[in-house]
This record gives C-alpha cells, structure tokens and sequence, in this order.
C-alpha cells in the first residue's frame, strides 16, 4: 500500500519512512468520525435557520450578552492567567528554593481535578459564608454568583496552559545572551524587557489563546459558582443548556456553531503565531 | 536510548494497559432484568426512593414478579428534553404539565389527551409555594407583596430550565393578577420581583443550596416538601416557613410513555406502578414526604397537619390554557421580556 | 541511560539557577517576592480548592466519609466512569499514535489544517460536545430515526457517554506526541530500515522507546480528564440513577441532594486520581526531564 503511495502523490514529499497510508488513513478516518462527522451534523442543524437566521440568534440580546459575558471574561481571566502564569513559569526555571518541584506539580491540578469537583470547591470557598468569600465581602468584594466568579473559575482551568506553554522556552533561554547584555551595560530591567522577553511572546500568546479558548468553554465549574443571572452572569455554554431544554435545537446549535467558529479562529490563530514564531526565532 | 533492551519495558507497559483496558471494558455493565425507568423531576429524589422500594415489594406480592424501579432526576425542562431525545422512560413524573405535553407534541411517544388517562388529571399528589425564610423572619416577610420590596432578596431558580422555577413565576403572576384583575400589573409586580433576584439557579435544588447552604437572600419560594426538607437536612433552629394567604395549586403530573412501554413490553408493569401511585399506601408517602396528596383521607393525620389550608388558585383558571401558560417562558416571552427591562 | 541522565540534568538546573553573578538574575529580595507571589497565586487558586474537597468530605467524620461508598450507586458509577476510561483512551492513544506518526515523520500539504483539526475538541465547549452527539443520534437528530427503527440504543447509553469521552478527550494523545515525535526526526528510523527491520518492527523497537513517557504522560491526562469530564456526559447521559452516572454526576446528584459529606467523599476518588496522576506524572518529568521537554508545551 505504502508502494502505490508513496511514488506519485503530490501532496506528499517522499520519503523512505513506510506507514503514511495506514497511519494517515487511520487517523483521518478517527477525527472524520468522531470530530468532523458531528460537529458537520451541528452546523448543518444551524445551517438550517440560514445565516439570517444565525444572526438573528446572536442578535437576541440575551443571547448576545451570554456571549459577551463568556468572551469578555475570559479575556480578562486568560491576561490575568497569562500574566501570573508568566511569573509562576519564570520563578519554577529560574530560582531554587524548598518545594519547588511540588509547586511544579500544583500547576497541573486544574489539568488532572475534573471540573464539576472544582466547581463545588470555588463555590463553597468563594460563597459569602466561604472561607474566602467571607474575607472578601470584609473588602467589599463579591465574588461567587457574580462575573468576578466566572473569573475565578476561569482563571482556574486556564492558569497551566499559560504555565506549561512558556515554562519549556524559559529553560532554553540561553544565559549568554543575558551576559552579553549585561555586560554591554544593560540594566537587567532592560536585559528582561528587550532581550529576553521579545523571543517568548509567541509562546505568552499561544498559553494566552488556549486559556482563552478553555475558558470560553467552561461550563462544569462555573455554573456552580456563576449566579447565573440573564445579562449579568449567565455564559453562553449555559444559554445552550437553556435552549436545549426549551427544546429549542436550532438554537441551541446556532450558539454552538458561532463559539465553534471563534475555536476554530482562535486556534487557527494559534497556529499561525507558533508557525510564524518557528520562522522568525526558529522554535515554537 | 534507542538500544534494543530498552524497548520491552515501554512494550510491556503498553500491552499490560491494553489488555486491561480490554478486561475493563469486557466487564458486564448492565444485567438484565425487568426494569422501569421513571423520569422525574429534581426535588422527588427522596419521595421517590420510598415510593420505588414501596412498589417493588407491593407489585412482588400481586404478582410474583421482581420489579426494579430506575429513577432519574433533573431540571423538568432538560428531563423531558432527555425523553424527547430517547431516553427509554416507561413513565415520566415531571414538574409542570407543559413538560409532558412538549413529550407529546415533539414525539407522539404521549398521547395528547394523557391527562386523561390518569385519575385526577394525571396528579397523584400536588403542592403549593411557601416561603422559606432566615430564622425568626428578621425581614418581615408575611405575603407575596413582601417579595417586590426594595430591599429583600429572593432565591428562585430560573424559570427557563426549571418546573419550580415556572410555577413561583406563575404564583407571583397569579397572586398579583387574582387581586387586581389587571394583567399590566401583574407583569410589572413580576418584574420587580424578579429584580431583586441575586441567583438564578438552573434547578430548584441549585436554589436551595444557595439559600441554605451559601446562606444567599432573605427568602425562598419553594415548594412545601422542598422547604420541609430544608428543615430536616439543614435544621430547623436556621429557619422559619411562612405560609402566604394565597398561593398556587401546583400541579407535577404523571404519565405513560406509551411507544416505549409497547416497544420494550413492560406496558403492564409500568401501568401498574402508575395505579400504584394513586393507593392509599402510595398516598400516605407523598403526605409523609409533605406533598399533599390527592386522597387525603390515605394520610396520616399528623403529616396532614403540617400541610395547612391556604386559598389555592388554578392557573389554567387565569391564564387558559397550558399552551399559553407555557408562552411566557418561551424565547421572547414575558420572562424574557421583564428580565430584558429589568437590565 | 537514564542512570547518567537524572544528575546530568540536575546539574543543568542548578547550573541555570545557581546565581553566579547578578548580571543573569534578579536581585536577592526581587527573587524572594515573585517566588512568594507565585506560590501565594497558585495557593489561593489552585491548592485551596483540592483542600477545600478533602475537608468537607472528612467534616463530618471518618464513618460519614465511608459511607458514601456503602451506596451501590456510588460502586455503578465508578464502574461505569471505568469502562468508559478503558474504551476511551486506548481509543484515543492508538489514534494519538496513527497521527503523530502521520504528521511528525512525513511532510504533506494541509499539515498545519490537520493538526488545527485534531485541536479542536480542546477549545470546543464540553457541552456544545454533548449536543452534537445530540443532534446526531437523538431521536430528533440525524440518524434518530435509524437508530430506533433497529433499536438501537447510543444516547443515554454506554455509548454515547463513551462518544462524548473520546471527543473531549481527542486530542490529548496526538498533541504531545507530535512535537516530542517532530523533535526526534526521522534519523533514526531511517537508519534501522535501512538495516532491513521492517516498518512495524522499526516502530515497536525504534521509536516507541523514544516516546513510551511522552506517551505515558499523555495517557494519563487523558484517563484524568476522561474519568472526570462533567459537561460532555451530562448532556448524554440521561442521570439515570446506577444506569448512566458516571462519577462526577454522581458528586453532582449528591450535592443537590444535599448530602454535602457524600458529595465531596466521592470527589475525593476524582481527586484523588488527580493527585496520583499528577505524582506519576512529576516523577517522569523528574527522571526523563530531557525526553519530555518537548512535548510539554500543550
């Protein structure tokens, strides 16, 4: 099979290395079957109510504030996760110091801790009469049952995407180049800002797009925590579970189709930093 | 690293996975036997445990048979989607009738005029709205006025995806129409009070955690057997019930799912324990678990008493019929319209 | 090898932050307060909340914490998450192998789509996962009608609950192997067929070794995330009780029943495979640090 293969298909370079038929044939009939096959029934079922109709959904205006809540605060919460995930990165490569590898291992918590667990967890914590809720609300903050909640749990589910995509790339930072800058009499302010920051922003920005991306999604550990509230904290992935149970399909798949199609961007997007950051640093 | 010895520990680990994975999924999961599937509502969990035990010895005495009573429990809206979506229910005990009638009308599994096929209109048991609130009432909260005032916050849950939900919307809706007559009003009572909701819950379980258990809002709408299992779960030295002059007559129906009793052939037993409901045994659970059922004189005389007489008013008696009823809670109905002003 | 690896890389990591001079490295005190802003960042967001389960499930004592797992439905749920992990994720590893061999060791058009493709279910809400299954297999969906004329049972069933596992968790395998598999070429493959060892032989004997911990590694996330997935599986599974809960609708039906000690008792069986997965999971990093570094960035 390999040998009627591999001579003429354009599409592929050749190669001596046997096993592209089976292996590639395999793995696209899995992702025809278990991903594109449904995910083509969704957008045929949205298709259904004709772009006009798509627009109309998103145009409801609690439908539009759903998807403002979701996308807005994930926004924030992927920054927030991206920035401290920077520093959690930076200070797990750069310094010693006791606990250490535990603290490494802590990151990948929300990876591993399913997220209904996680939601009941936030919310007992957060809740008013919680552990942290009730230090809050002493500074006047509230957090469960309001967008500060969704922040939290985003911030949650998407702190080790941000960790673990520039953790590697901090290692490989090559400490010459720092001593070069230094010793041509660059503060180590500005040896951080000019010379070592610029090569990891691809990688700042893809741990960024997948939180994002995870964050817009979330739905196990935020309604818990959520409130829930029609144009204040209600999230798109719960507006699907509304419509679902109105029976309303069309629309439920029309909101699923337009998160779907700001995934797919959002990872295209992703895709495109790590190629274009492969041609300009040489890495991902 | 790429030395031959080195391969088998990475092979070994690999087939051992496998093969255990194979062994795992080998495993039976599910035995046969006759089993009924009942699809009902979030807050009969307990009631139904008692009353599928109760059924299973009950239909082993009639008839010899070994019967097991499967339950499942959600948001009325979403369990109905399941059934709509072919779940295999024998019956299905939800939280409004709107509910079952959507199981009809989308999938012809229900006759149309399943009300009625059940002694009274499909309801063994029915119940009304009450206020749970903190102990001692510091907010004075004495009729449904109370609720749309400025400062009180009410715990409901979303009447999109929830029976409960729908019917303290309709109660709200319904006191303030009986006393005015005037169907503006009662929009706009409705509307205020629904802007001092904090949380809207998607299931009126979600609602009673938050209030009892998160400690949110001065007062509770909820049904009489959900407030009285507050007390037994959460205390009774937390809170207090108040019982409003007027309230509705909640109705959670019951019927056979007709297409798939036939296709699985368990029409007899399933309408078996669907007559099972409407015995007197059956009926002293549903007072025992503060329901009010629909032959009082089956009930205890002391779980009678906790269930007091209140003015009751239908709201099929104010707003037609249920095809109408449930348009407020469709996309762009009244809720969405209020909550929509109410931002 | 791995005998002369663990120091060597140890000593890379001290060489790297041992401070020689201050020239590469923040100052004493600028040191002490990012490591100390970090930790108390990941104490409040992530430590809290798994400490928060272990204590509310052991509230009420060592017996009540027990005797969630008296209930026979809490033994169906574990059984059923079980089986639903065993089908699942050897599903997605062969698939996960299949691709990364695919992608990493031949160049073709459209490889940057594919991969694109293969990452989508990790950005797709869990619930939007739940309701294609919905729409597909429903009795309003597109084969619904097939499906019960021939009485076929998918949605609310095994293996729907199965479908919505392998969606969500699809790209788990294929998404470390591929770099891990691209950072190791084709060289050495390339040598041993060149010796006349077969493809498959060459696979099993060459490039396995080289990724059995990158591909350990990634069944675990897979299995942790598979075991715990909440919102995929609650839209298609039904909450039949000791039927169709998995183990964390079961935590969910606890709560909601308010049995708060019970809830968080079988929470702590999620949890605790998070811990194991993430002990296993250190450990390889530890010892086969260099093996891995590539594939760590997901």
């Amino acid at each position: 099979m390999v040998e009627t293969l591999r001579p003429r298909r354009r599409f592929r370079q050749p190669s001596v290395i046997p096993g592209f038929g089976l292996t590639f044939g395999y793995a696209l009939t899995c992702l025809g079957l278990v991903v594109l096959l449904p995910l083509a029934a969704l957008v045929a079922r949205a298709s259904g109510l004709g772009l006009s109709g798509i627009l109309e959904v998103a145009s409801d205006p609690r439908v539009a504030s759903a998807l403002k809540v979701s996308f807005g605060v994930s926004l924030v919460a992927a920054l927030v996760a991206s920035v401290f995930g920077f520093l959690v990165a930076w200070v797990l490569t750069r310094y010693r110091f006791p606990g250490r590898r535990l603290v490494d291992a802590v990151v990948d918590l929300p990876f591993a801790l399913p997220t209904a667990v996680a939601g009941i967890a936030l919310a007992s914590l957060y809740a008013p009469n919680g552990l942290v809720g009730e230090q809050l609300e002493k500074i006047g903050i509230k957090a469960a049952y309001t967008p500060v909640g969704i922040f939290i749990a985003m911030v949650f589910i998407g702190l080790p995407f941000a960790v673990r995509t520039v953790q590697p790339l901090i290692a490989e930072i090559d400490k010459e180049i720092e001593e070069a800058s230094a010793t041509l009499g660059a503060t180590r302010w500005r040896t951080l800002t000019r010379v070592v920051l610029p090569p990891l922003i691809p990688a700042v920005l893809t741990g960024f797009a997948l939180a994002f991306a995870r964050g817009v999604g979330e739905y196990g550990s935020i309604i818990f925590i959520a409130g829930n509230l029609p144009y204040v904290s209600e999230i798109a992935p719960l507006l699907i579970v509304i419509k679902l149970s109105e029976f309303d399909y069309g629309g439920a798949a029309a909101i699923a189709t337009i998160m779907l199609a700001i995934s797919f961007l959002t990872l295209l997007l992703i895709n495109l930093i790590q190629a274009w950051s492969r041609r300009r640093f040489g890495y991902v | 690293m790429s030395t031959r010895h080195e391969t088998k520990p990475g092979r070994r680990s690999l087939l051992t996975g496998l093969a255990l994975a194979a062994c795992l999924a080998a495993a039976p999961a599910m035995a046969a036997e006759t089993a009924l599937l009942n699809v009902s509502y979030d807050p009969t969990r307990e009631l139904y445990r008692d009353i599928n035990t109760a059924f299973a010895e009950y239909w082993k005495a009639k008839t010899g048979e070994t019967v097991t009573v499967r339950a499942s429990h959600g948001g009325s809206g979403s369990q109905a989607r399941t059934v709509i979506d072919g779940v295999d229910a024998d019956v299905v005990t939800l939280g409004i009738p709107s509910d079952i009638d959507a199981i009809a009308k989308l999938t012809k599994k229900i006759p149309a005029d399943w009300r009625q096929r059940q002694p009274n209109e499909g309801l063994p048991y029915t119940s009304t709205v009450v206020f749970l609130v903190r102990k001692g009432n510091p907010k004075g909260i004495k009729d449904w006025d109370d609720l749309a005032k400025p400062d009180i916050k009410v715990i409901t849950p979303n009447p999109k995806t929830s029976a409960g939900g729908r019917w303290n919307f309709l109660a709200a809706w319904g006191y303030a129409y009986t006393k005015d007559k005037d169907a503006e009003k009662a929009n706009a009572f409705v509307g205020q009070l629904y802007k001092n909701v904090p949380v809207l819950d998607t299931g009126a379980r979600g609602s009673t955690v938050t209030f009892a258990q998160r400690g949110l809002g001065d007062v509770l709408p909820a049904w009489e057997n959900e407030a009285f299992l507050v007390f037994d779960e959460f205390g009774r030295d937390k809170f207090d019930i108040v019982v409003p002059p007027t309230s509705i007559y909640a109705e959670p129906p019951v019927a056979l799912v007709d297409a798939n009793v036939d296709r699985k052939g368990t029409r007899k037993q399933a309408e078996g324990y669907l007559a099972f409901l409407y015995t007197d045994q059956a009926q002293a659970i549903f007072a025992k678990h503060h329901y009010r059922p629909s032959k009082r004189e089956a009930a205890k005389k002391e779980d009678l008493a906790l269930l007091p007489e209140i003015k009751l008013f239908k709201i099929e008696d104010l707003q037609g019929n249920w095809d109408d009823i449930q348009k407020n809670f469709d996309n762009g109905g009244l809720f969405d319209q209020l909550s929509k002003a109410g931002r | 090898m791995s005998e002369t690896l663990v120091p060597a890389s140890f000593a890379a990591a001290d060489r790297a932050a041992a401070p020689p001079a201050s020239v590469v490295t923040e100052g004493g005190s600028v040191r002490w307060l990012l490591t100390g802003v970090a930790i108390l960042f990941l104490a409040l967001f992530l430590v809290l909340p798994l400490v928060t389960v272990f204590a509310q499930a052991f509230a009420k004592g060592f017996d009540a914490y027990l005797a969630a797992f008296r209930e026979p439905d809490a033994w169906s749920a574990i059984r059923l998450t079980l089986t639903v992990a065993a089908i699942a994720v050897p599903f997605n590893l062969v698939f996960g192998v299949a691709a990364s061999w695919a992608i990493a060791k031949f160049e073709f058009v459209g490889k940057s789509l594919l991969i694109t493709l293969i990452d989508l279910p990790f950005s797709v809400s869990p619930v939007v996962s739940g309701l294609i299954y919905v729409l597909l297999f429903g009795s309003q969906g597109l084969f619904g009608v097939f499906l019960a004329e021939h009485g076929i049972q998918i949605l609310f069933a095994l293996p729907g609950i199965v479908l919505a596992t392998i969606f969500v968790t699809f790209p788990f395998v294929a998404r470390e192997l591929i770099p891990l598999m691209q950072e190791q070429g084709t060289a050495e493959e390339e040598a041993a067929l060149t010796l006349g060892a077969s493809g498959f032989h060459t696979f099993l004997t060459v490039t396995l070794p080289n990724i059995r911990w990158g591909l350990l590694y990634s069944v675990l996330l897979c299995n942790a995330r598979a075991m715990g997935e909440f919102g995929a599986v609650s839209v298609v599974s039904g909450h039949i009780r000791g039927l169709t809960n998995t183990i964390p609708l079961h935590v969910e039906i606890l709560y909601n029943e308010y049995n708060f000690v019970a809830a968080f008792a079988v929470a702590t069986v999620l949890a605790g495979l998070a811990l194991v997965t993430l002990v296993i999971k250190s450990v390889l990093e530890w010892r086969y640090a260099d093996e891995l570094a590539s594939g760590r960035a997901h």
